[in-house]
């Protein structure tokens, strides 16, 4: 034999599966709905997640250099962060923007806390929620979709529109169609659907963030429980106590309406699944999810913000160790 | 293929590889010209040698008798003399004394007829004395002496003796041709266990990819009050406490034998060798073992005697096609890697497995991501991460807390880990630190 076979603990065999092959998922899994955001916004949204990912993988690989640190960029972690960083900003951003949000996401949230499994926050989520709270103007600068991008309009986005509007509404009035209308931005459903709308370049497309997000669950790269409990605790509540404020009864909220506008469906697919940052177990991650579901609906329902995906995330984050904590499986001859 | 039972929680389904060598009727391993057996093959204490350098032994004379409450007897193989008391590792780690026996004269069982001799006389204390001086021990792979086990402690009974044939490791197929070529030794050993612990029920545990195991077992057994159950396939069905909750529904607790809710269970090898002891007045120097795995030329099914070495089988089986990446002993969940192929086939050697390096699928370990598969594939309901964290930091408090010690080592957690960090490896390590750190507190 020209060299020893190994020696080594059980067990001998191993799945296939490995981080990169995790992240990797998640990457093809957003590919379809970055190519329609350069579609719908132009090449500035090509440069704006070129400029995240780049920045989140130059700072990884330098803070890894600097400390001398194994190189970590072949796991693709610090790639998925910058394509989710891009997906979050509004169609013109300033470009440096993003860069700050990817390298305080990966330096700040991500690498001093130990890198890949060790931080405690979804690193997109809060590099995106720095620069939203520090260049508010920028962030909040909305075009309206033209294919190529040509003859940027501005204008709100849908949950901007009616979180204006609701503050005087009018007769007739029975839900978030007829006041989008009323206000002079008639839409679809079909529109919000494929992305017809004002908002973050990654998150407009509903359809092709579910057909990615499909993709990843039935190939069991992210769990099912965490998008389930998410989209369907907020729907549960949108549809309970949404319709109250266009004067309708309980049960009477547009959950259509809800489930395709603002980062939702981004949130609950893509950021809410981050396995780093969320619970262990199955339980675990259905209340995770629930809860992320409840404080979307609280912060779109009451909160000032016209978008509470991120912050319900991030608040749902902090609560990972309390759930690991205190929910766990069923020990075999221990709790029978 | 739902409808069959199995255990609740966790379980993975690697890729099963029984094809290549279950549908091969098991061959006879030429005798070897030297026989090393060692004098550890169990669980307990090792045997006590009653040879010498120079001795003459008969083939199956008794060479080592049990030096303990938990010890076996072991056998000579081969009919030959004695060159050397030799110390040696066994693929498991296990440092033992072996005999090396050069085969020389006669065998006095080998190629004459088995003279069988009716037990239905014989006293359960009879029966077990003939189990310790036969040196039967459990077949499955803890190799834990059989006349210990069928003892019920005072004040127990055995209400319900399972046959553990799930044989759920991927590759092995050795119990599903026993079960196709030894049906009647089996029922035979059943019906000498039956007389011995005088269970209520007898419920043989298949999983449902051997077919025709289930129906051959039903079929001999139909006169015998003997239920045939398939199980769902799905690893580790054949570790005891899954078996137990996968036929039964019933929790062994933590810590405790099975005896404690009334289960007494044995491999369908072990059967065998019980009813060759008591029928046929033969100790254990032979088991079936599976050589096989992707560097093994022409896998399949050996009967080969204790104390063969394992590079025969090799060649017996055609020889290495390519260059493995691992040689394993045992399945490849739970077995043991080893290097010299002059190691001898036990009475515990379940497998025999040359993998390649498309089949190790080895990779050096990343951080852990929380993914929460490990905790989805234990079928202790443990979190191996959160356990593995605490080994890690060396807190072996919080991780017996969380559960180290109630862990079946199956290496489910580490399978599907796509860190590939090694939790298994870290778990052993800190039960034998744990062991080590009581024994220095003891003085």
């Amino acid at each position: 034999m020209d060299r020893l076979p190994l020696v080594a603990t059980s067990p001998q065999i191993h799945a296939p599966g490995s981080t990169r092959k995790v992240m990797g998922g998640v990457l093809a899994a957003l590919a379809p709905a970055a190519v329609w955001s350069i579609v719908l916004f132009g090449w500035h949204a090509a440069l704006v997640i070129a400029a995240s990912v780049a920045a989140s993988v130059i700072t990884e690989g330098l803070l890894n250099l600097a400390f001398r640190r194994n190189n970590t960029l072949d796991d693709l972690s610090a790639a998925v962060t910058g394509v989710l960083i891009g997906f979050n900003m509004p169609p013109d951003v300033p470009v440096f923007i993003p860069v700050v949000a990817s390298v305080f996401a990966i330096a700040v949230v991500k690498w001093s806390f130990g890198g890949l499994g060790s931080n405690w926050m979804n690193p997109a989520l809060a590099g995106r929620v720095f620069v939203f709270f520090s260049w508010g103007t920028d962030m909040t600068r909305w075009t309206l979709p033209g294919i190529g991008g040509a003859d940027a309009v501005s204008g709100p986005t849908p949950l901007g529109s009616i979180k204006v509007a609701l503050s005087n509404l009018s007769e007739g009035i029975d839900g978030p169609m007829r006041l989008l209308e009323s206000a002079g931005m008639p839409t679809t459903y079909l529109d919000l659907f494929l992305g017809r709308m004002p908002g973050s370049l990654g998150e407009v497309s509903a359809m092709l963030l579910i057909i990615g997000g499909l993709f990843l669950v039935i190939l069991k790269i992210v769990n099912w429980e965490i998008p389930v409990a998410y989209i369907g605790s907020f729907a549960l509540f949108m549809w309970a106590f949404d319709g109250m404020q266009y004067g309708g009864g309980i049960f009477s909220g547009d959950i259509l309406f809800h489930l395709l506008t603002g980062g939702l469906m981004l949130g609950a697919l893509f950021m809410a699944t981050d396995m780093v940052t969320s619970p262990l177990t199955r339980k675990g991650r259905i209340i995770f999810g629930m809860g992320c579901g409840l404080l979307t609906f609280v912060i779109r329902r009451f909160g000032n913000l016209p978008e509470g995906v991120s912050l319900a995330i991030i608040f749902m984050n902090i609560l990972v160790p309390l759930i690991d904590r205190f929910v766990k499986p069923r020990r075999y001859g221990v709790d029978s | 293929m739902n409808r069959f039972s199995t255990f609740a929680r966790g379980g993975i389904h690697p890729p099963e590889g029984k094809g290549a060598t279950s549908n091969k009727p098991i061959r006879n391993a030429p005798l070897p010209a030297i026989a090393v057996v060692p004098f550890s093959q169990h669980i307990g204490a090792p045997a006590k040698p009653l040879v010498e350098p120079g001795d003459h032994v008969e083939e199956a004379q008794i060479i080592g008798e049990p030096a303990g409450f938990v010890s076996a007897s072991v056998h000579s193989p081969i009919p030959g003399t004695v060159t050397e008391i030799k110390s040696l590792y066994l693929p498991s780690g296990i440092r033992t004394t072996a005999a090396v026996i050069e085969l020389d004269g006669e065998f006095s069982r080998l190629g004459k007829p088995v003279r069988t001799r009716d037990w239905s006389e014989m006293g359960q204390d009879e029966i077990l004395e003939i189990l310790k001086q036969h040196g039967v021990v459990g077949q499955g792979g803890a190799t834990f002496p059989s006349h210990v086990k069928f003892s019920i402690p005072k004040g127990r009974s055995c209400e319900i003796f399972l046959v553990n044939a799930a044989e759920c490791e991927p590759y092995l197929s050795a119990d599903h041709r026993v079960m196709l070529e030894h049906t009647e030794d089996i029922i035979e050993g059943i019906r000498i266990i039956k007389k011995l612990l005088d269970p209520v029920r007898i419920i043989i545990g298949v999983e449902a990819n051997k077919p025709d195991a289930i129906e051959k077992l039903k079929d001999a057994c139909a006169a015998d009050e003997i239920e045939v159950m398939p199980l769902k396939v799905k690893y580790p069905q054949g570790a005891e406490k899954n078996l137990i909750e996968a036929i039964l529904g019933r929790e062994v607790p933590s810590g405790k034998l099975p005896i404690e809710v009334g289960v007494i269970n044995a491999n369908v090898g072990t059967l065998v060798s019980v009813c060759e002891a008591v029928r046929d007045d033969k100790p254990v120097i032979e088991r079936v073992v599976t050589v096989a795995g992707g560097a093994i030329a022409q896998p399949g099914n050996i009967r080969a005697r204790v104390g063969s070495s394992i590079r025969d089988l090799i060649e017996e089986c055609g020889g290495l096609a390519e260059e493995p990446e691992k040689f394993v002993s045992g399945g490849p969940l739970m077995g043991f890697t080893f290097i010299d192929l002059d190691s001898p086939v036990t009475k515990g050697t379940s497998g025999i497995l040359a993998l390649t390096k498309k089949e190790v699928k080895s990779f050096a370990p990343t951080a852990c991501l929380s993914c929460g598969r490990c905790v989805e594939a234990c079928p202790m309901g443990l979190v191996p991460t959160t356990i593995f964290k605490n080994v890690e930091h060396e807190r072996l408090d919080e991780a017996t807390a969380f559960g180290l010690d109630d862990c079946v080592l199956c290496g489910a957690c580490a399978y599907v880990c796509p860190s590939h960090i090694p939790l298994v490896s870290a778990f052993k390590a800190a039960r034998g630190r744990i062991r080590r750190l009581a024994a220095m507190n003891k003085g």
